[in-house]
């Protein structure tokens, strides 16, 4: 089975404060810690273990500046066969419709069964894996975290659905699936693996590469800056020695029937 | 011509889902002037039911009555979709696990701008909507804006409007069945797999003691078990926690865990993510424990407490065992 799995390069949440930058144009970028984003890495493992089971090849994909190569290399550390990277600074401020058409541009020169997605990343928007779906006009099925190859035509999907509920899909190859977190346990990548695929190629495709224009990338969906809302009233900060914010609680603990 | 919003409406065996009313604040904040119409799919009984529940609170109901879209499989509700929407339509979907199968494609399909897990709306000007989102696990907003002439999809994120409760519409139903075309799809439902029940079923309990991923190692979570049982407490937890398979998936609060409705709530090591909250219920008092001062949990929480929930926990589980 041929697989594809999208992935992205984001600031990694929980070792950074995101904080905007002075004009508001964008967060502010120096010192970030940047990661593959969380939902990938269960899409790629995923796809290793398949192919661990029914052969075939896992491919990692992604758009971005050269900084991207960083994280196909450590999806092909975890098992990735092959990676390619879209870039040109014409996808540059391009939206999620955008980021599918460069996908999509890619993956017609392929001859992909199964293309996986995170169920979404740092924007918390989800919708690459849809769209590409509609525009390659394949099936689609998001927040998957149940997966099983019934042949090399049919997968069996369960959807996350509400309370912990799955819903079962059978679906025709090819398709796309965004993949949720808890399908399965990504493996660890050591130093070592990454240095293992250091010296791998991975081919830099360009929107003429990909024989797409600035109109087939110009975005449709703007953002005009980034902002902190005006903060609520929040929380009564417990503030002191540890003992004093101790004594509060357990007293405000009491009082609120939270000690049986 | 006033401006047209479709508000697909979510139900359950006859009963429509908390978010079919907010999707009329939404519609107005939108364009106060819109015309606002339901679009409910289904078939049968359970249809009629809610289209005829949905005319006290929207003017217009657009019933889409076939066998295979009993249950909603997104592909072919998007292909309904298709087939009766304007081409300049403003449609509405509830982001949670439906909105997100069907609106990005729905988006492409209809060629119109997709903006999804909208929490408000700043209005239009001429043909440009601008909508506020977040990102980076609500860490931080941004202004996003689209033209909207040839229509849009957005989905609105749940709770995020205020429930439009009026129910002074005083509607009607037209069936649009007749207008949907070819539905199928390569995809098929098959069934519902029911999740698993745990040993304590939380959405009972008054007291929960809820851990998240600031508790960085599953050895640490006996900190957590000792202030749990201080306090009489049960232990819940955020969906990091679950998919490292720590605590076991019964004990996951949140819109795909469970809903739970206790009188206090200790959220530990917990950022505040809306899909987690959004499985809180019944407005229990909320304690947070975070070391991110700026973590959004605090907009939220009752009382907060600044601090490292590994040196935190076990002090406070010892000044709770003092006061017995
Ligand atoms: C479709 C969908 C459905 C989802 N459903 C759910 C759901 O049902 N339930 C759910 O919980 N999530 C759900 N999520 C995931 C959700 O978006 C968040 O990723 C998740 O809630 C984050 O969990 P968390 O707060 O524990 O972790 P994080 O967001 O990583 O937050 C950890 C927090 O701990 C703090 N921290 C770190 N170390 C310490 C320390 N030593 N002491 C004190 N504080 C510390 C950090 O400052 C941070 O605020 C869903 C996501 C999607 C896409």
């Amino acid at each position: 089975m041929e697989i594809l799995v999208c992935v992205k390069r984001v600031p990694d949440t929980s070792e950074n404060e995101i904080e905007v930058n002075s004009k508001g144009t964008d967060i502010d970028r120096d010192d970030l810690v940047y990661s593959v984003n969380e939902w990938d890495n269960y899409a790629v493992e995923e796809a290793i273990q398949i192919r661990d089971k029914v052969g075939g090849t896992v491919t990692v994909i992604t758009v971005g500046d050269e900084e991207a190569e960083e994280v196909l290399r450590r999806e092909m550390a975890m098992g990735a066969d092959k990676g390619i990277l879209l870039s040109d600074e014409a996808f540059e401020g391009t939206d999620g419709r955008g980021i599918a058409a460069i996908l999509k541009a890619e993956i017609e020169k392929g001859n992909y069964d199964l293309i996986l997605t995170g169920a979404q990343a740092d924007d918390g928007a989800g919708q690459v894996g849809g769209m590409l779906a509609a525009m390659l006009d394949v099936p689609y099925a998001s927040l998957v975290n149940y997966l099983e190859v019934i042949d090399d035509k049919k997968i069996k999907a369960g959807r996350e659905i509400a309370g912990g509920n799955q819903e079962m899909n059978e679906i025709e190859l090819p398709c796309v699936l965004s993949i949720q977190t808890g399908i399965n346990e990504p493996r660890y990548v050591g130093i070592r693996g990454i240095r293992k695929v250091a010296s791998l190629d991975i081919p830099v495709r360009t929107a003429g590469d990909l024989g797409l224009d600035a109109s087939a990338v110009a975005p449709k969906v703007n953002r005009v800056d980034y902002f902190v809302p005006e903060p609520g009233e929040g929380a009564e900060m417990l503030e002191g020695s540890t003992e004093e914010i101790i004594e509060k609680l357990v007293e405000i603990l009491k009082a609120k029937g939270g000690i049986k | 011509m006033s401006r047209q919003v479709f508000a697909y409406i979510l139900h359950k065996e006859g009963t429509p889902d908390d978010t079919a009313l907010e999707l009329i604040t939404a519609a107005k904040k939108i364009d106060p002037d819109a015309s606002v119409i339901a679009v409910v799919t289904g078939s049968g009984d359970n249809l009629n039911t809610v289209c005829n529940e949905m005319t006290a609170s929207y003017s217009e109901v657009w019933k889409v009555d076939h066998a295979d879209l009993a249950y909603p499989n997104a592909e072919l509700v998007r292909k309904a979709l298709v087939g009766i929407l304007p081409k300049d339509a403003v449609v509405l979907v509830p982001h949670e696990h439906f909105g997100l199968d069907l609106s990005p494609g729905l988006s492409v399909k209809l060629d119109a701008p997709y903006l999804p897990d909208v929490v408000d709306f700043e209005g239009v000007e001429g043909d440009t909507l601008k909508v506020i989102r977040q990102e980076f696990s609500g860490m931080v907003s941004t202004h996003v804006q689209a033209d909207i002439s040839g229509g849009v999809v957005i989905t609105p994120r749940p709770g995020s409007f205020q429930p439009d409760e009026s129910k002074s519409a005083g509607g009607q139903a037209t069936d649009k069945s007749g207008e949907i075309g070819d539905l199928a799809s390569t995809r098929r439902y098959l069934e519902i797999v029911e999740a698993e029940v745990g040993e304590v079923d939380i959405t009972k309990s008054d007291v929960l003691v809820s851990v998240g991923r600031g508790i960085e190692d599953q050895d640490n979570l006996e900190i957590i078990e000792e202030l749990a049982e201080a306090m009489g407490a049960d232990i819940s937890c955020s969906r990091p926690i679950v998919d490292a398979k720590w605590l076991e998936k019964s004990r996951q609060v949140g819109t795909s865990g469970q809903t739970v409705k206790p009188k206090v709530y200790m959220a530990l090591g917990i950022s505040g993510s809306f899909q987690h909250m959004g499985g809180i219920k019944g407005s229990p008092f909320i304690v947070a424990v975070n070391k991110n001062p700026k973590a959004p949990i605090f907009q939220v929480a009752d009382v907060g407490v600044v601090a490292d929930i590994l040196e935190f926990v076990p002090e406070l589980t010892e000044g709770i065992a003092e006061e017995k």
